[in-house]
């Protein structure tokens, strides 16, 4: 897709202008580039469905849609092998640990989709005593895909979104480092009792 | 026939009664226990299947509404019990007589409070174990700062408790669920094997599977509670986010029990329409059962072959109902628009291709020398277990025991259509994926005969004149329908406001979870993924 047909360049123009503030070594540079497209185009989720949204996570694996055209066919059953986590379906409190633990168990660079309307707010479920209201209250979310659940056209828009992120950020000394979870804690400090 | 209300009065005579579509006994909670047994044992009562336990907080009093069915004679009972103790409240179990209520009673436990005298296991079943306060109680507290968000992992319980009564007292007994030398396997609750957030400890010595002991609510969203705070039209948006794959059906329950309060009288139209869509849904939900277990099973093959005619169903639901999966399209008294105008030349598509690629699936699969052996004579369900542990839908026919709402209990226009119930007897795994596939053969031909009568239809009223403000007289209705993986039920309670008193909604695949632990005991722990495969349970419909 080109740049025009995407909505939100803004968000990426805003990283790409930081990126080009701080300033980077023409090497270093170059082998983040590279870096960068050989980890956009190779990323692995983590199956972490809980509901509706990952029946139509399946069907993006199947053949009409095909994942794999984009390098994401590799869905693993273990955080330790996952690029990124695509959380599909409502977060209730009983799962929120669970969730929690995944996440920590992932190895660095990772990120988080947020699919579906429950992920992102609550979605329909918004107000029961039990459901976890955006999973952005527990994690840092780097992408969101609403829809109820969004069809699989929808997850691919979401997943590109989150290639051209990958493609813009600083490999060496940036995410490899922890300070994605370092920020998010440091804006939520109930966490950070919440999870010694 | 007997007269229900002459036995009853004899056998329990302080028991009062409500007539109603169903006739309703209501007892104190210190006759209930006796009464239980005799409707169970006595001959000529013989409610063997226990329907549903549905909780319920009448303000001054708690207590249960059980649902009976009589296989042998199709009679329906009604029976409320009830308890005035509000601080400690205790009913009698019947987990024994029927064991469908061993999960259906700690359901009523979490949500309530009530404690069941005799029950083996009583834990709270979907909220944490540290969960403070009953959700389901009227005068429930629903504040965060109660209940926040808890990022500490929940400890793993091995305290149970039950109840016991001992010269007519109640003494709480505590015991451990295993022993220190017992292994245990924890399973779920993030497994591509699971179908969802289930979660089952496996005790196993060896490689053999001793107990099971399922660990639902991952997922658990308080569907019944936020209903109680919607108004009619509202809720209806649940029911298709309990089980994805029988979004229709549920829907369909939901409206016709409204309809059945109001008394609306549904366009002929619109039920062809409907009955057509829940064989489309059946269809859909039997192909992504087969794809799914045969993935599970190491041949991901076959699950891309079943994808690939959801995938044509899905179109179909896209161009009329505007969504792929959660569909919105029934409405009180009709459905929300007409059909597509392809609609017809879709479906008739579908049913000329589905032959030819049933013969693919069981070239595939079903003839596999390994695929045979790890499910034949694995898991096996006897028909009595089945009744008695409430199992209903192709799991529990796959024992011989006939339980089809569509043939028992006809809804819509089901008496006008030919089909058979399918029936199997080996009641093992491979009886029961077996039936999931012949049940497909069933939908084709449905949808071949619906197809004409859709087109014979002159009326194209595709909805009934309903009030505005929709509001239910007082009362109670419960309604069923055959969902994809059995019988879906909907209670209703109203006290003539425009939002439920309450509404249960009684779901098909708790009472799978129930019988995992029967089925997979004594077999191998790789044939726990192909029995729970075959059962083919979605959890959001389990922990609502």
């Amino acid at each position: 897709m080109k740049k025009e047909d995407f909505k939100d360049n803004e968000y990426i123009d805003k990283l790409v202008e930081e990126l080009n503030a701080s300033g980077a070594n023409v090497v270093v540079g170059s082998i983040d580039k590279l870096i960068n497209w050989g980890r956009a185009n190779s990323l692995w989720p983590l199956c972490f469905g809980t509901s509706c949204c990952a029946i139509e996570f399946m069907h993006l694996g199947a053949a009409r849609h095909d994942m794999a055209r984009f390098g994401f066919e590799v869905a693993r059953n273990s955080p330790r092998q996952a690029d990124y986590i695509m959380v599909q379906g409502t977060i209730v409190h009983r799962m929120a640990p669970v969730l929690m633990r995944l996440y920590e168990q992932m190895a660095e660079p990772k990120y988080v989709i947020a699919c579906g309307g429950c992920t992102v707010s609550g979605g329909p479920f918004k107000g029961s005593y039990c459901v976890v209201e955006g999973i952005d209250k527990i994690l840092p979310v780097d992408v969101y895909i609403p829809g109820c659940p969004p069809r699989p056209e929808a997850m691919f828009y979401g997943l590109m979104q989150l290639q051209r992120k990958m493609k813009v950020e600083r490999f060496f000394g940036g995410v490899n480092r922890q300070e994605k979870i370092k920020d998010f804690l440091a804006n939520h400090p109930e966490k950070t009792e919440a999870m010694k | 026939m007997v007269d229900l209300k002459e036995k009853i009065g004899k056998l329990c005579p302080s028991a009062t009664f409500e007539e109603g579509e169903v006739l309703r006994v209501c007892v104190e909670a210190k006759d209930w226990r006796a009464l239980a047994e005799q409707l169970k044992n006595d001959a000529e009562l013989n409610f063997d299947y226990l329907v549903a336990v549905i909780g319920c907080d009448w303000k001054e009093t708690l207590g249960c509404v059980y649902e009976f069915t009589s296989t042998a004679t199709r009679a329906m009972l009604e029976v409320k019990v009830t308890t005035a103790d509000r601080e400690n409240p205790m009913l009698h179990s019947v987990s024994d007589l029927w064991k469908v209520a061993l999960l259906q009673e700690r359901e009523v436990f979490d949500f309530y409070g009530i404690k069941f005298i005799g029950h083996p296991d009583m834990r709270r079943l979907f909220l944490r174990n540290d969960w403070v306060g009953y959700p389901l109680r009227k005068d429930y507290d629903a504040n965060p700062e109660i209940n926040p968000i808890r990022l500490n992992l929940e400890e793993n319980e091995d305290d149970s408790v039950t109840y016991v009564e001992e010269n007519g007292k109640v003494v709480e007994k505590k015991y451990k669920l295993f022993d220190p030398e017992d292994y245990v396997v924890n399973f779920g609750p993030q497994h591509p094997s699971t179908h969802g957030v289930m979660r089952l400890r496996t005790l196993i010595d060896g490689e053999t599977v001793s107990r099971v002991v399922p660990v639902p609510g991952y997922i658990h969203r308080g569907i019944e509670k936020l209903c109680e705070s919607h108004s009619y039209p509202q809720t209806l948006m649940y029911t298709d986010r309990l089980d994805y794959m029988s979004a229709h059906q549920n829907r369909h329950c939901l409206c016709l029990c409204i309809e059945k309060a109001l008394g609306v009288e549904v366009p002929r139209r619109v039920q062809i329409i409907r009955v057509m869509m829940d064989e489309l849904m059946r269809l859909s939900s039997h192909l992504l059962s087969y794809g799914c277990m045969t993935m599970d099973m190491g041949a991901t093959t076959a699950f891309f072959y079943g994808f690939r005619e959801r995938e044509q169903i899905l179109d179909i639901f896209d161009k009329t109902c505007g969504a792929r999966m959660s569909l919105h399209y029934n409405v009180i008294g009709g459905v929300v628009a007409d059909v597509h105008p392809d609609f017809i030349k879709d479906v008739r598509e579908l049913c000329a291709i589905m032959p030819s690629r049933l013969k693919e699936y069981h070239k595939l699969f079903t003839g596999n020398v390994i695929a045979q052996n790890r499910t034949k004579g694995v898991g096996v369900i006897t028909k009595e277990e089945a009744i008695n542990y409430g199992i209903t839908g192709p799991s529990a026919r796959a024992t011989g025991y006939s339980c089809d709402v569509r043939k028992h209990a006809p809804y819509a226009i089901y008496n006008e259509l030919k089909f058979d119930e399918v029936l199997e007897t080996a009641g093992d795994s491979f009886a029961r994926y077996m039936v999931r596939m012949r049940e497909i053969e069933q939908c084709v031909s449905l949808l071949e005969q619906l197809c004409d009568l859709l087109e014979k239809e002159e009326g194209n009223e595709i909805c009934a004149k309903v009030p505005k403000l929709i509001k239910l007289p007082v009362g109670h209705w419960f309604q069923q329908v055959e969902a994809s993986r059995g019988a879906f039920g909907v209670y209703i309670e109203s006290d003539g406001g425009k939002n439920p008193y309450r509404m249960h909604f009684n779901s098909p695949c708790l009472n799978l979870i129930g019988v995992v632990d029967l089925s997979c005991s004594n077999y191998k722990i790789a044939d726990l993924i192909t029995i729970t495969a075959s059962l083919d349970y979605v959890i959001p419909d389990i922990d609502r």
